[in-house]
């Protein structure tokens, strides 16, 4: 049976890879070099690739609930005044930024090349290990995509790991970068593993996964990462910042929806 | 000071059992390098399974001044062919 705890928990999984997506896609035509541009937009088209997959399921669970319990998923006018069934497209660009449960991580700002990788290598290490966990998943549809997207995780990882190392052991002014980079974007990595409603439901009912068991995977992964790279890794117990998962987002979200939601607001149900 | 990477030719195989072809080259910083942004720049269309990476540096090409010398002499030698031979049907790719 559909509950708002399983939309939520798939609602989570797709505003994360399409907030990151959107970010990353922010590079395309601004890459360092032109190999490395295709590579991150590549990557880009990963994450909104699973986006799309995720938002058609989470328009499937959002359309078979009970008319009042839809009621009680989403407060953003635009969306509730959408009369036809919910579908990938209005889940994207009709929500505001309260209605998304996308964690703070994937919507802060790209700052230089070592501050994409640093935001990059916190989620690649973190969805390489939920997607793993999720392949098993009780719900059909959400380990068939889990399943899916472990490869693309998998080499995304192994491309920010790869950056972290070069530009960690690589010249003062890389290391010094790099190093800035993970400290000022470490705040953002505690929310990855807290557990909201929708992650405790999901757990219990077996279809989704121990954020605890990953955390602990998590800190190894890049502590070896961060050792190779001659990095300091910052305190585990540091303080962290919470509330994407609830819809409390820092301000950058807000201006990621007016770029990518301003021509389905202003012309709406638009196609080309 | 030159703060160009390093060229590199890239070689793909498009399916196991093939030989790997030259598609093109691209800059890398060392050769860990040059097969991701290989893989991120050649193989996006599914082009290929296995990839090599030799740095252009390392290629040395025949001088096309020589051409003449070089292969005209095979115009007029069809026995070198081996057309006499029968394929087996499941060879494929001779």
């Amino acid at each position: 049976m559909t509950s708002i705890h399983q939309l939520n928990y798939v609602l989570q999984l797709a505003d994360n890879a399409l907030i990151l997506g959107h970010r990353i896609s922010e590079w395309t035509g601004h890459g360092p070099i032109l190999e490395q541009d295709i590579a991150i937009t590549n990557t880009a088209l990963d994450h909104l690739g699973q986006a799309r997959s995720l938002y058609q399921y989470a328009a499937e669970l959002y359309n078979m609930l009970p008319a009042e319990t839809q009621g009680e998923v989403f407060s953003s006018p635009a969306f509730l005044n959408h009369t036809q069934p919910a579908t990938e497209d209005s889940l994207a660009y009709l929500r505001d930024a309260w209605d998304f449960r996308n964690v703070l991580l994937t919507e802060q700002d790209n700052g230089d090349w070592a501050y994409t990788i640093a935001r990059s290598f916190f989620y690649d290490n973190h969805s390489v290990l939920l997607y793993t966990a999720l392949k098993d998943s009780k719900d059909a549809t959400i380990a068939a995509v889990a399943e899916k997207s472990l490869k693309e995780a998998l080499y995304h990882r192994r491309w920010s790991s790869e950056w972290v190392i070069r530009l960690g052991d690589g010249t003062e002014e890389s290391k010094a970068r790099m190093q800035d980079a993970i400290h000022a974007r470490w705040e953002y990595t505690g929310e990855l593993f807290d557990m909201s409603e929708a992650d405790k439901a999901m757990l219990e009912a077996g279809t989704g996964a121990d954020l605890a068991l990953i955390k602990s995977q998590w800190l190894a992964q890049v502590a070896e990462v961060l050792s190779e790279a001659t990095l300091e890794m910052p305190p585990a117990d540091a303080w962290m910042q919470t509330g994407g998962k609830t819809g409390q987002h820092s301000e950058h979200l807000g201006y990621i929806l007016a770029e990518m939601q301003y021509m389905q607001r202003a012309y709406p149900g638009m196609e080309w | 000071m030159n703060n160009e990477w390093p060229l590199w030719e890239i070689f793909i195989r498009s399916k196991t059992g093939l030989d790997h072809k030259h598609v093109g080259s691209l800059h890398a910083v060392d050769a860990a390098m040059a097969i991701e942004n290989a893989r991120d720049v050649y193989t996006r269309r599914m082009e290929g399974v296995s990839i090599w990476a030799v740095e252009s540096k390392y290629i040395h090409a025949s001088n096309p001044d020589d051409a003449g010398e070089l292969y005209d002499p095979a115009n007029d030698k069809v026995y070198r062919h081996p057309t006499f031979y029968e394929l087996p049907i499941e060879l494929k790719h001779m």
